[in-house]
């Protein structure tokens, strides 16, 4: 066993803050109003952006003429962004752009531009492979084993389907956007709305051909990212310039619409999967021929089979697919809801062809999964649903055959994710009066950030909550990295552990000699600096900080590849059954209830952890029932740049859902985990296979519609 | 891509107005040259002002404040607020009165702030989120939100927290399934229900009393 290294996490019975249910500090500025993000800056003088953007799928700029909004009231800068001659490849890719005193003037001049285009052909209809033509790019296929025999071996039961999920977009309700505003000729501050706020300066300075170190970028709160604002796109550097030819800050937010069509899109995935097992259920074949669109230069394959890739005998072709739409982004957990699907579908479809229990089939087979870790967790988290759902009491074949035209269901589907940490600084300060602080240029997106690095600073402190004090959200202070694939919690809080050991120490050499110790017998517990096992010797905080004279401690902490001691890893795995009602008559899905069981190792915050599981939950009922991005084959179009059609689920919608989070020695020694992502990967297969055990077929692909419940209905009947 | 919008004010008539059920009434027999006359349907009386299309002074009462502004006819209570108040609790997201993120309290009753023009907005009592407040102490729904996580991001949280004080107000003791019925015109992409319901049913409670 490991000797203990100096910035391990304390033991379970040690720890004072970390592990237990802290409210999100940032609670009260959020539900009182007072916080701001990007979208709410106003700035003196500020003038509004707006963006020209083409309302064609793909066309040629024939004719631009800016002047008219150029002398249009109210109008201070207008720039090109596309001159005539550029090649238009999605609806609302930016033309030209302009800032104006008043949003209301800003519109009106653009309606002024005169803009032509010749249209050109185009493709939006991804799943429609056949109509691909040219769009559809060569191929692409790995082998592992023999399919081809594996599927010829005698008594092999075999099933075969068709499932997908269309493409979807992010729908941040802070759209995407900046303010930005020269302090002088060379430096400029920027509230970004942005998910890796130390990465912005770099993202300004690069096209502007200037110095990073001239741009401060601010993101203190963050109306939603899930993978879509890593960039600060082209429209945030022409905010930049335009800012600088009209000397006056510009805000520019995107518009919903303009955001729906233009600010990310998570790829699509269609396939035909064929599947065999052994009468037993050991699953031993695997073929699909899948393909999808991530735009018009498409995406990341998912990996089929997933995520049990152990599949001794598998085939996988996959065709991307270029189409004239708003380019894709990282959308919470690229390509995984997507194989996910595709997977849990065709090993549930396995099952009923098995006449087997779904969830005892992928008990059997989590040996296929990559490593003997997650084969175990799988294990585990799957007894642990089963029993949280009284599954083996409730759950019935395929097909309910309760009389009446409510059929109720359930389905289960497992994951895996990564969530490594991400490398960062951060500077701790312990000031002679007592106070703290912690600074790092990191961003909190809602995930609770702010709240992990409090109580890791603080419990290493000894201090309550309100004691530390906790300075994130510019890129002045030290780097940290950004916020995707559910690196932050592991890399702030390996940064923040370590600032907070080193400051301590640094605090105990000051403090020993009054009370007769040696450094390294000195402990922080309660508000004190004390001897161990000696608490009569003991200094309260104030008293102990107040031996720093006059210069504060600022210790700094680190999270990287080479960093002393393991307090993060990576590799998770997850489980989610969900319990359904469907309508036979009108084909309405109801969701009754879902339970995730979800390890991410040791769980600074299990409240914040329990609030980001049931969000992705709910972003999984979303994706399952209501959301897509609905193209028009005739005009290219979207068809639904709003909220009114591209719908998300209401409070209504969700039911009841619940969190069990699996804690014990396997799992937090294994150190702190990303939890982000994980959680969004199931529902779409658990509540695709609870559809298919409620009305004993399948609806292939998501969302489940009412109208596709009731095709599916009527072609099981025919 | 512009925004249109396209509102008709809503005027008092000083003929009794023409209802829907009075014209299908009518429908069938020679329809609607005998029905409109004989509800005189007309221009505009002459005592109503016509107002815009460019700036107008408009007064607008907000969180027991008075306030005079300068604005577009077609400028929308949202915006006035957060525009040219800086009073930016309530958020601009959808910007169709669909998503509940504008919410504020028109004389006590929610309305999508997006969806009402500042002009119309006249003569009404307006309470945004930051109008919640007393004497800088948390409004009982802002304390509950708080304690059941009821925000991640945080943008949909103040549209929430608007309607919940409103919603309990018209009814202070409501079922977890009328909660849902009664929020169900706010939207949340992060997925805070779970916490939203569970403190809309203890603000309930603490406003009891």
């Amino acid at each position: 066993m490991a000797a203990a290294c100096k910035y391990d996490w304390p033991a379970p019975g040690e720890r004072q803050l970390i592990g237990k249910p802290i409210k999100r500090i940032d609670g009260p500025a959020k539900s009182s109003g007072e916080a701001k993000y990007t979208f709410d800056i106003n700035r003196p003088g500020m003038l509004f952006g707006k963006v020209l953007r083409c309302p064609y799928a793909h066309a040629k700029v024939t004719a631009l003429d800016v002047t008219p909004a150029k002398n249009a009231p109210g109008v201070k800068a207008v720039r090109v962004i596309q001159d005539v001659g550029s090649e238009i490849q999605w609806e609302g890719d930016e033309v030209a752009v302009l800032a104006a005193e008043t949003e209301e003037a800003a519109e009106d001049a653009m309606r002024m531009i005169k803009v032509e285009y010749e249209p050109m052909p185009f493709f939006v209809m991804d799943e429609d492979i056949k109509a691909a033509g040219s769009n559809a790019k060569k191929p692409t296929t790995k082998t592992v084993g023999d399919p081809d025999k594996a599927f010829q071996e005698a008594g092999l039961v075999v099933s075969e389907g068709y499932y997908g999920l269309p493409v979807i977009t992010h729908c941040c309700l802070e759209t995407h956007g900046n303010v930005v505003e020269w302090t002088d000729p060379q430096s400029f501050k920027v509230w970004a709305s942005t998910q890796g706020v130390s990465t912005v300066p770099q993202q300004f300075s690069e096209p502007l051909g200037m110095s990073p170190n001239n741009i401060e970028a601010v993101c203190q709160y963050i109306g939603g990212g899930f993978g879509s604002k890593f960039q600060v796109d082209r429209w945030g550097v022409e905010t930049a310039r335009i800012a600088k030819d009209a000397g006056k800050p510009v805000k520019l937010m995107l518009e919903r619409d303009s955001d729906l069509l233009v600010a990310g899109a998570r790829p699509s995935f269609f396939g035909h999967v064929k599947v065999g097992a052994k009468p037993d259920g050991t699953i031993t074949a695997w073929e699909s021929d899948t393909w999808g669109t991530g735009g018009i230069s498409g995406a990341g394959i998912p990996a089929v089979p997933y995520p049990l890739d152990g599949v001794p005998n598998y085939k996988r072709t996959h065709t991307a697919v270029a189409t004239n739409i708003g380019p894709s982004r990282a959308w919470r957990a690229p390509n995984d809801p997507q194989a996910c699907l595709v997977t849990m579908g065709a090993f549930d479809d396995l099952a009923a062809a098995l006449k087997m229990d779904p969830l005892e089939l992928l008990i059997k087979n989590a040996d296929l999964a990559p490593n003997p870790t997650l084969a175990r967790t799988y294990k585990e988290e799957l007894q642990k649903a089963a029993e949280l759902t009284d599954w083996h009491k409730r759950w019935h074949q395929r097909g309910d055959k309760t009389p009446g035209h409510i059929k109720r269901g359930m389905g289960v589907s497992i994951h895996t994710w990564g969530g490594a940490p991400h490398n960062g600084k951060c500077n701790v300060t312990i000031q002679p009066d007592g106070s703290v602080e912690v600074a790092l240029g990191s961003q909190d997106l809602g995930t609770g950030t702010r709240t992990v690095i409090n109580i890791v600073v603080a419990d290493t402190l000894g201090l309550p909550i309100e004691g530390v004090k906790v300075k994130i959200g510019d890129s002045r202070l030290p780097p940290d990295g950004p916020s995707g694939g559910s690196t932050t919690v592991g890399g702030v809080s390996g940064s923040t552990r370590r600032g907070a050991v080193n400051a301590r120490d640094q605090l105990f050499a000051a403090v020993a000699p009054a009370l007769g110790a040696q450094p390294d017998q000195l402990e922080a517990v309660g508000g004190q600096v004390r001897v161990k096992g000696n608490s009569s010797k003991s200094l309260t905080w104030k008293q102990a900080c107040a031996k720093l004279g006059v210069k504060p401690i600022v210790a700094q902490g680190e999270q990287g590849p080479n960093s002393e001691c393991k307090l993060n890893s990576g590799g998770v795995g997850g489980c989610q059954v969900a319990d359904v009602s469907v309508d036979t008559e009108t084909g309405i899905v109801r969701i009754n209830g879902m339970q995730a069981v979800q390890d991410c190792g040791l769980i600074i915050d299990p409240r914040t952890a329990e609030s980001q599981c049931l969000g992705a939950m709910i972003m999984g009922v979303t994706y399952s029932l209501y959301e897509e991005k609905i193209m028009d084959a005739q005009t290219g179009k979207m068809l639904n740049p709003n909220m009114e059609f591209y719908k998300l689920a209401g409070i209504g919608d969700v039911g009841d859902l619940k969190v069990h989070f699996m804690m014990g020695e396997f799992y937090e020694s294994r150190g702190v985990i990303g939890l982000g992502e994980p959680p969004v990967v199931s529902p779409g297969a658990a509540i695709s296979n609870a559809v298919a055990n409620a009305i004993g077929v399948r609806v292939p692909t998501l969302p489940i519609t009412p109208q596709k419940v009731l095709a599916a209905l009527e072609k099981g009947m025919g | 891509m512009s925004r249109r919008k396209d509102k008709s004010r809503k005027k008092e008539s000083p003929v009794a107005p023409l209802t829907r059920r009075d014209f299908l009434k009518g429908a069938g027999v020679a329809v609607s040259g005998t029905i409109l006359a004989g509800h005189a349907i007309a221009a505009a009386p002459p005592e109503t002002a016509v107002v815009g299309p460019g700036a107008t002074p408009i007064t607008l009462r907000i969180n027991g404040q008075q306030h005079e502004l300068n604005l577009e006819p077609r400028v929308t209570l949202l915006d006035a607020l957060r525009n040219d108040l800086d009073l930016t609790g309530a958020k601009r997201v959808c910007d169709r009165g669909v998503c509940g993120t504008c919410t504020v309290l028109m004389d006590g009753k929610p309305v999508y702030a997006c969806s009402v023009l500042a002009i119309e907005a006249q003569g009404h009592a307006i309470t945004t989120v930051e109008g919640l407040m007393r004497d800088g102490q948390p409004h009982p729904v802002m304390t509950a939100f708080v304690d059941h996580d009821a925000q991640q991001c945080g943008f949909c949280t103040p549209g929430f927290v608007v309607a919940c004080a409103g919603f309990l107000r018209k009814h202070p003791n409501p079922t977890q399934a009328e909660v849902e019925k009664g929020l169900g015109g706010n939207l949340c992409r992060c997925g805070t229900y779970i916490g939203v319901r569970a403190a809309a049913l203890q603000a309930a409670k603490a406003m009891k009393q």
